[in-house]
């Protein structure tokens, strides 16, 4: 009797266990329909490449011409990466190859807790320190893509160390003491051989670091200026498709409010394009 | 005998409570009905409705507001929709929105801002003119340094954008070079914050930390929007659909008084009966 309870216990928790995990992918789906369902019906009346390739965002006036911003949006994502992949893949290589036990212990809480601080926190500083350190010292207003792409570096590091991390971890130890053996000194050994082996994974915390550079929000629109223009130098401001929704949804409605939802289409794409990269990368590691 | 006597007790204390659970229930009722009224629309029109409402409730304790943003299009669709008893808006209807029942509350300027640092106090309608619309970007143009105009304008849908674009750019556009900001607050942070940059904020939001400029000579204050000698001036609109219930017809007619438009000239908002 009782092993028959437990069977059906065992069964009805397997069947809810899944049921939970099919509902991100329910959610995911809901997102996906809700998105297309709003967004998809201005492609189709003001024309994909009118959107897409078009300058001009003026969506009260009937112009929704989104090209700045997805040149934009891509600017501070490479601005993002240049600033925080080097600085995350060196400290990322210190704490698996040359920190101690001891400096790990405080190193790794730190980084969490660097991944948790709220984003508007990080738009706050660098309003505050920033953007009047830029002013003074290169001149423009400081809302530039200079400052946006300084704010996401830091930001994306926590997401770029831990990955990092992970793939350098993950090389087997025989490699170093191979290199080691053959009298390759420290800096030999991660540099040809331990770095090259994690490559895939060093990779994909970069595509990944971009990913998260380029779906923030508020930091971004606190410190970027969101002019509309494609930036012409580092200290022009600019506007970012995420910052456009989140700026302009309160006041929209009608063809306005579709415009953004035609925005959130282009964003999704580009986000899963992302993800798909990075999957592919980390995929061909594993495979290896 | 003290058997009948219990009984007859019984029964009229059965009577009683009865007659009180009949009589009571009614009055019971009218202490705990509340008047409830929602308003939305407007993030400017909001802090002084609020305002408003409070002072209100102090006097009405039987009527609950509820004030809530979302900007003047949501207030105007959702007043459209019936979900709300008032609507604001920080700008004129358009025309497919005009069946709305509109009521001007008060008035508000649109104040031109600079950085305290700036020496620029005066500056012509014109001018503010060719620096949105991107014509002029340096301050030499308009005799101070050689160094760019930061400006700083709002998001497309705001209500003070709009404003400002017929007021001020009577036509011309704004520049796609130029800074946006989506809130009043953060427009005035920026030229708080960088001595080069230029705005327009609500008259009631400028304080010690911004310098409202001259626009052609005159001084956008209350005593020259009264006299009609500052143009850059817009309504704040409360919008009912139809005739408005009784609890939102007494607190229109409560912001309409003299008590209300004394709360809202206090908090530099422009009264209405002087324009009329």
């Amino acid at each position: 009797m009782s092993t028959t309870n437990a069977l059906l216990k065992d069964r009805l928790v397997r069947i809810t266990m899944s049921m939970c995990a099919f509902s991100s992918l329910f959610f995911l789906f809901l997102i996906f329909v809700f998105i297309l369902i709003e967004g998809l019906p201005l492609f189709y009346r003001v024309g994909l490449l009118n959107i897409i390739a078009g300058f001009k965002w003026a969506p009260t006036k009937g112009h929704f011409g989104i090209f700045p911003m997805i040149v934009s949006s891509f600017l501070v994502t490479c601005g993002a990466l240049l600033v925080g992949g080097p600085l995350g893949l060196a400290c990322a290589v210190y704490l698996a190859e040359y920190a101690g036990k001891k400096k790990k212990l405080f190193l790794k809480p730190a980084l969490e807790l660097l991944a948790g601080i709220p984003s508007v926190v990080y738009g706050f500083l660098g309003v505050l320190y920033i953007i009047p350190v830029i002013r003074t010292y290169w001149g423009g207003s400081g809302f530039s893509l200079l400052a946006a792409s300084l704010v996401l570096g830091i930001m994306i590091l926590p997401t770029v160390i831990s990955i990092s991390y992970d793939s350098l971890m993950s090389v087997p130890r025989a490699y170093r003491e191979g290199s080691l053996a053959m009298g390759a000194t420290k800096w030999q050994t991660t540099y040809r051989v331990v770095m090259p082996a994690a490559t895939s994974g060093i990779l994909a915390s970069f595509i990944l670091g971009m990913g998260r550079a380029i779906g923030e929000t508020m930091a971004v629109i606190m410190v970027a200026g969101n002019a509309l223009k494609i930036p012409d130098s580092i200290l022009a401001p600019l506007r970012t498709l995420t910052s456009n929704i989140a700026l302009e949804l309160a006041y929209a409605s009608g063809d306005h409010r579709l415009g953004l939802f035609s925005t959130g289409v282009v964003l999704l794409v580009i986000i899963m394009i992302l993800n798909y990269l990075a999957n592919f990368v980390i995929r061909r590691r594993v495979v290896k | 005998m003290n058997h009948v006597r219990m009984r007859r007790l019984y029964a009229a204390l059965v009577c009683v409570m009865i007659a009180a659970a009949c009589s009571r229930q009614p009055e019971a009722e009218a202490v705990y009905r509340r008047h409830s009224i929602t308003i939305a629309g407007s993030t400017s029109v909001m802090p002084f409705t609020e305002k408003l409402a409070e002072h209100f409730m102090l006097e009405h304790p039987n009527h609950v507001i509820n004030v809530q943003a979302g900007g003047s299009t949501a207030g105007i669709q959702a007043c459209l929709n019936g979900t709300v008893d008032i609507g604001m808006s920080s700008r004129e209807l358009k025309p497919e929105e005009k069946k709305l029942h509109e009521i001007v509350i008060c008035y508000d300027g649109i104040a031109v801002i600079v950085h305290p640092d700036n020496p620029i106090t005066s500056v012509s309608l014109s001018q503010v003119r060719d620096i949105f619309s991107g014509a002029v970007t340096n301050w030499k143009d308009l005799s101070w340094i050689d160094r760019h105009i930061d400006a700083v304008t709002r998001e497309e849908g705001s209500g003070t954008r709009g404003a400002f674009e017929e007021l001020v750019m009577q036509g011309a556009e704004i520049n796609d070079g130029i800074m946006v900001q989506d809130s009043n607050g953060s427009v005035k942070e920026v030229v708080a914050t960088d001595p080069y940059a230029i705005g327009y904020v609500s008259l009631g939001m400028v304080d010690t930390r911004v310098v409202a400029v001259m626009i052609d000579y005159v001084r956008p204050s209350v005593s020259t929007i009264m006299s009609k000698q500052y143009k850059i001036v817009r309504p704040f609109l409360y919008l009912t659909n139809g005739t408005p219930s009784g609890a939102a017809q007494q607190f229109i007619s409560y912001v309409l008084s003299k008590e209300g438009q004394k709360i809202l000239q206090r908090e530099g908002l422009i009264p209405i009966n002087v324009n009329n």
